[in-house]
């Protein structure tokens, strides 16, 4: 019998309808995978027997002609969605025992098109980091290991970290996660797999556990465009409950790919090319300009001119609104409690022992620059460069139809690297960021591997709810790049 | 940024912090400070500051209660509830 777990999500609905196998089979062999990887530390909650029972549950409504979208197919859930039953932390002491009593509209969608949940999966803090290195639940690994022996524990990228991991090891087909500044596209790079954040305003974010309202999005991880592409279709659409959520149609996201890009506009923004890049990155990007022009595609030199701002402006942005968030988690409605002789000492104490350094750090810059009399020369002045980012990229968008660039600055790097100096971590998103700032779609596709054998991303950005030409475009990058690799940790298991 | 500045904006953020603490993050929070100081070379002036790229009407809906009746469901999640509230440190003498 096939290897259920190195099926993509299309060849396993293809073989559910085929009956070559049922969801209860093909999830068994995602439970079996999950333990072999449980080394990974992906999840912070594996929910295995929840995912049998959903399985059965959709083979018994398949028989009856009942399919949805994903029927049957076995998924990882970042844990920063609230599932309804089912412990959810956001990967912070401070949620250590809450079980929400609802269900996050995005997740909801997934259910309600019959896709079937393996776990929780491990994120920094609140969705607060490049590497999952802030997660209250220890670090996830990632499942790729350096060629040169060193055999050095690598991180999966961040936040979204447990998702990215768990699908590149092939333990779940697809997972989803979400994107503040890079926290889809950063760890997709980093670990070989696909994943996209769409335009914001496309999924609903009720449900999801807040960090910077204005940025966060939700969005699919994937071995390929094209399950990313089902999977977005299921997540994304209207909900009355998010107010910045678009009622607008959700297009077949799988139609896009056509496999052409003949006369498509590539902007390649000249301020991308930052110094230091490394030159591993700077050749996989001009072969990704390469692919596409001999696709018949159009390279354009654009300019995003205010792109050296982008991070110190997300590092204003992110963190105020991140400290109003979290001004929530008081230990008096849900959470852990810490003790206090006065209820101020309970806010003090809950919160001292309940969040851990980064969140904290972003919590006092985000109270510092709101604060009286720093408000307008920090805050409002990050809000105006935001308008410059946006417009910089309207602009471009006058003379291209998408944008590529390296998805990060770097391949995967150890576990406990950058952990140094926050501003060094923070360079980690300096492509992904100005695309959340503007609130575009943008996508990481595997694209190759340095010479240490890691993999490297390629970044597509697209006009606002265009996200069908990133699609379109990632796919064709997809199919050019023909990435085959797999992380040794696999290789091992199969030798 | 100095140890009395972080002491101050962690009581305003409600974080109890250790000396220890206020040392570590005057260093890091001052860096991060000082990097975003570059802000300063772009002219702003007559830019309208940009709060939401989302450009949609806010949609109306009836003012009718949709919801309710989940006391138990509320109440479930809180460290210390009684008889259908939640129990917080006496406040008032």
């Amino acid at each position: 019998m096939t290897n259920l777990t190195h099926l993509n999500i299309a060849q396993a609905l293809e073989g559910l309808k085929k009956k070559e196998f049922t969801s209860v089979e093909l999830t068994q062999a995602h439970v079996k995978a999950t333990e072999e990887f449980r080394h990974l530390n992906a999840y912070v909650t594996e929910t295995s027997e929840l995912a049998l029972k959903q399985a059965a549950e959709s083979d018994a409504r398949r028989a009856k002609g009942q399919v949805g979208l994903l029927e049957g197919i076995p998924l990882a859930i970042k844990d920063l969605y609230c599932t309804k039953g089912v412990r959810t932390t956001a990967s912070s002491r401070i949620l250590d025992n809450f079980v929400p009593p609802y269900e996050s509209t995005v997740s909801g969608n997934l259910f309600r098109d019959g896709a079937v949940m393996l776990g929780k999966t491990s994120l920094d803090e609140f969705a607060m980091g490049s590497s999952n290195t802030t997660s209250a639940y220890g670090n996830v690994i990632s499942p790729w290991k350096r060629n040169n022996g060193d055999n050095a524990d690598l991180v999966p990228g961040g936040s979204s970290g447990g998702s990215s991991a768990i699908v590149a090891a092939r333990a779940a087909m697809g997972a989803t996660g979400t994107d503040t500044g890079g926290s889809i596209r950063q760890p997709a790079s980093f670990t070989g797999i696909a994943g996209i954040k769409p335009t914001y305003g496309r999924c609903s974010r009720w449900g999801i556990i807040a960090f910077a309202s204005s940025l966060d999005q939700a969005g699919p991880f994937a071995r390929t465009v094209e399950d990313c592409a089902l999977m977005l279709r299921s997540m994304a659409g209207y909900d009355p409950k998010d107010s910045t959520c678009a009622d607008r149609p959700v297009p077949d996201y799988t139609a896009a790919l056509t496999g052409n890009v003949k006369g498509l506009r590539v902007g390649i923004p000249k301020e991308y090319n930052v110094e230091g890049l490394s030159p591993e990155i700077a050749k996989l990007w001009d072969q990704g300009k390469d692919w596409l022009k001999s696709g018949g595609a159009e390279i354009v030199d654009i300019s995003l001119p205010h792109s050296k701002y982008a991070l110190p402006v997300y590092y204003i942005i992110a963190p105020a609104e991140c400290s109003s968030n979290l001004a929530r988690y008081d230990g008096i409605r849900y959470g852990v409690r810490a003790e206090g002789e006065s209820l101020n000492d309970v806010y003090m104490n809950t919160r001292a022992q309940g969040f851990g350094d980064e969140v904290k750090r972003r919590i006092m810059i985000g109270t510092y620059v709101l604060s009286a009399g720093y408000y307008d020369a920090y805050y409002t002045k990050a809000q105006k460069i935001r308008r410059l980012i946006a417009e910089d990229f309207a602009r471009a968008f006058e003379k291209c139809d998408v944008i590529l660039s390296p998805t990060a600055p770097s391949a995967a790097f150890a576990i406990g690297e950058n952990q140094d100096d926050p501003i060094k971590m923070y360079l980690n998103d300096v492509f992904t960021i100005p695309a959340s700032l503007a609130g575009l779609p943008g996508m990481s596709v595997p694209a190759g591997l340095d010479s240490q054998g890691l993999p490297l991303g390629l970044q597509i950005i697209g006009k606002a709810w265009d996200e069908e030409t990133v699609l379109r475009t990632g796919h064709f990058v997809e199919t050019a790049a023909n990435f085959t690799a797999m992380p040794q940790m696999l290789m091992k298991k199969a030798a | 940024m100095d140890k009395a500045t972080v002491k101050k904006v962690a009581t305003l953020a409600r974080l109890a912090i250790t000396e220890a603490e206020q040392e570590k993050f005057a260093t890091q929070l001052g860096g991060i400070l000082k990097w975003v100081e570059m802000m300063g070379e772009v002219n702003t002036d007559n830019v309208e500051p940009l709060a939401n790229v989302v450009n949609i009407d806010l949609k109306l809906r009836p003012d009718i209660v949709n919801d309710g009746d989940i006391r138990d469901a509320v109440l479930a999640n809180a460290p210390e509830a009684l008889e259908g509230f939640f129990v917080v440190p006496k406040v008032v003498e």
